[in-house]
């Protein structure tokens, strides 16, 4: 079942005449690892964007079509692009949480880092906070690092380490969906593993959407694959389908590696 | 010729040394009569051009004659040009017989520089930072740089302009809505913070720049609004820059000469009141220095050395303030 449907999108970014995105089509599954794969500036990073609608902190983006989003408490789907009120947003954002290229720790202590979201959504209890926190740490398995220098400063953290927090801080909220833009790509081969390992585990909680430009990447832990070229999506199916036998020749060419 | 650049960075640097060690020692020996007479006590002294019956012991009691001394020179001091002549009348002027000296006390400009500087950053401070958070974070692109640019130029006003505007059309506005003097201590305070706004607001817009996007972006990916990004990503994320940019505004305030000299009213009197007219250094040196001589002289180059080592202490407190929570 998805989580997520993306039906027939389009985007523009401002002052663009042609769409960045043409008429995608995709459904994010549940409890599964869909993987966003395509050469650079095919469109990944702009529709994974688009599913958080963070593209709407800076104005005049162009939205066509539709992104659904299921509702776990009232079952329902909801078009996100219908979204307009800043508290829908928040919600929506409670709900799709998003890791970035590079580790984005805040300039505060570790604690307050993962704490941040449930602060912010009004949560004032103590000993609530240091539980949720505690969880998120664990679930990231970055808790036997960091137990005993919680109130020290994330800046401190080495950037594998930093990048693990960023995930904690995004799962202490509980997100239906979580997506990855790229999350190993500053970081060193071993670190790369354990946040990949890491992922793996959450698809148990949380459905995910990871961009790679790393093919091995997305072999090693998507369950599906979505091959984006031009704006396009040429295609979707599961991982193996894509990596052993793919459908669609300009797939092939880019899985062997004879463009991009 | 790496050698040679070596060279000479090193030896500009000493250079900026040397000339900073050059300043003070020839203040410091300049001001030297004066410390040797005053001491201290100058600091605390709101006396200025005072005569004073030479010091027998018990001198310090016979307050009728202190008085009437001041009395006398408080009516000269309105006019500050009369200041030079004053001082080298003071023996002749002498009618009782009693031998007088005159003494100087820094304690006026002192304070005049002190609050006009804390009355233009409370004024100035919650202003910048509004600005900076409108054109950095609020403002649509065209009109952030419209309004920034326009900000720029402010900045670039010389600060005689401001003393003028301020003399004629914010003085009396001063004094419409406070009371009190139009010139006077607020109104030098308040257009010192008009002046040093936009430059406390460009510098504040420039750090809160400097966030990167994708940490903005992530304070709002879990669901922030704008004014907790802005207050809880933005600001300490940019905060040295912020505290950097009040600091900066500080030592301009505290040297600020043209434009309080124009606003203070420029009497040797300490205010009872933020309305009251007084003095601060810049401005009591720049008025009283062509005319000056002998321990007037030195005691204008105390007052130097004083705003000398304060603004040193303002901002070398600044870059250990800095460099400790760089760390
Ligand atoms: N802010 C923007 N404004 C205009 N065009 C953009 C913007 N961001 C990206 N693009 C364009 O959109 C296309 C897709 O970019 P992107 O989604 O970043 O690619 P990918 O993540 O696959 O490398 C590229 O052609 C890029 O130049
Ligand atoms: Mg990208």
């Amino acid at each position: 079942m998805p989580v997520m449907n993306i039906k027939k999108f389009s985007f523009t970014y401002p002052g663009v005449s042609d769409p960045s995105l043409k008429n995608i089509t995709l459904p994010i599954k549940k409890n599964k690892i869909t993987a966003l794969i395509g050469p650079s500036g095919c469109g990944k990073s702009t529709l994974l964007r688009s599913m958080n609608r963070i593209h709407d902190l800076y104005p005049g983006n162009k939205y066509e079509g539709k992104i659904d989003l299921l509702d776990f408490e009232s079952g329902k789907y909801k078009n996100i692009l219908d979204i307009k009120k800043e508290n829908e947003f928040i919600k929506l954002r409670q709900q799709v949480g998003m890791i970035f290229q590079k580790p984005t720790p805040f300039p505060m202590s570790i604690f307050d880092n993962v704490a941040y979201g449930l602060k912010i959504d009004g949560i004032k209890n103590k000993s609530e906070l240091s539980d949720r926190v505690e969880a998120a740490l664990k679930g990231s398995a970055l808790w036997s690092e960091v137990s005993d220098r919680l109130g020290k400063s994330a800046m401190g953290l080495s950037g594998g380490q930093q990048q693990r927090l960023c995930i904690a801080r995004a799962v202490a909220v509980k997100p239906e969906v979580l997506l990855f833009d790229e999350p190993t790509s500053a970081l060193d081969p071993i670190s790369t593993a354990a946040i990949e390992e890491l992922i793996v585990e959450l698809r148990n909680d949380i459905s995910i959407a990871i961009v790679t430009h790393n093919m091995q990447q997305a072999s090693r832990i998507s369950d599906y694959t979505a091959f984006m070229y031009l704006g396009d999506l040429v295609e979707y199916d599961k991982t193996e389908n894509i990596f052993l036998n793919p459908k669609e020749k300009r797939t092939e060419d880019y899985i062997t590696g004879r463009f991009g | 010729m790496e050698k040679i650049f070596q060279k000479f960075a090193f030896s500009s640097a000493t250079l900026v040394f040397i000339i900073l060690l050059g300043i003070f020692i020839t203040l410091f020996n300049a001001a030297r009569p004066a410390i040797n007479e005053f001491g201290l006590n100058f600091i605390v002294d709101p006396a200025w051009n005072k005569e004073v019956p030479i010091t027998t012991p018990q001198a310090k009691t016979d307050k009728s004659v202190t008085q009437s001394a001041v009395s006398n020179t408080d009516d000269e001091t309105v006019d500050v040009n009369d200041f030079g002549d004053d001082s080298d009348d003071m023996m002749m002027q002498d009618e009782d017989d009693t031998p007088t000296k005159t003494i100087y006390g820094g304690l006026v400009p002192l304070v005049g520089t002190i609050f006009s500087t804390l009355i233009a950053l409370a004024f100035a401070m919650p202003i910048a930072m509004g600005i900076a958070i409108f054109l950095a974070e609020i403002a649509p692109k065209k009109i952030a740089t419209f309004v920034g640019g326009a900000i720029e130029l402010l900045a670039a006003i010389p600060s005689i302009i401001f003393g003028m505007w301020g003399l004629y059309y914010f003085a009396p506005i001063v004094a419409a809505l406070f009371g009190g003097f139009q010139v006077s201590l607020l109104t030098a305070g308040l257009v010192l913070g008009v002046m040093i706004l936009p430059f406390m607001a460009a510098i504040t817009r420039d750090s809160m720049n400097t966030t990167p996007d994708i940490l903005k972006e992530s304070a709002y990916a879990l669901g922030a609004t704008k004014f907790e990004v802005i207050k809880d990503v933005i600001f300490p994320y940019s905060k040295v820059g912020i505290i950097g940019s009040i600091i900066l505004s500080l030592g301009r305030a505290l040297g600020e000469t043209m434009a309080v000299a124009f606003l203070i009213g420029s009497i040797f009197e300490l205010p009872h009141k933020i309305t009251d007219p007084t003095i601060s250094i810049p401005v009591a040196l720049a008025n009283n220095f062509g005319e000056a001589s002998g321990l007037g002289m030195s005691s204008l180059f105390y007052l130097a050395l004083i705003l000398f080592v304060m603004s040193f202490a303002v901002i070398s407190f600044a870059k250990f303030y800095f460099l400790r929570k760089a760390n």
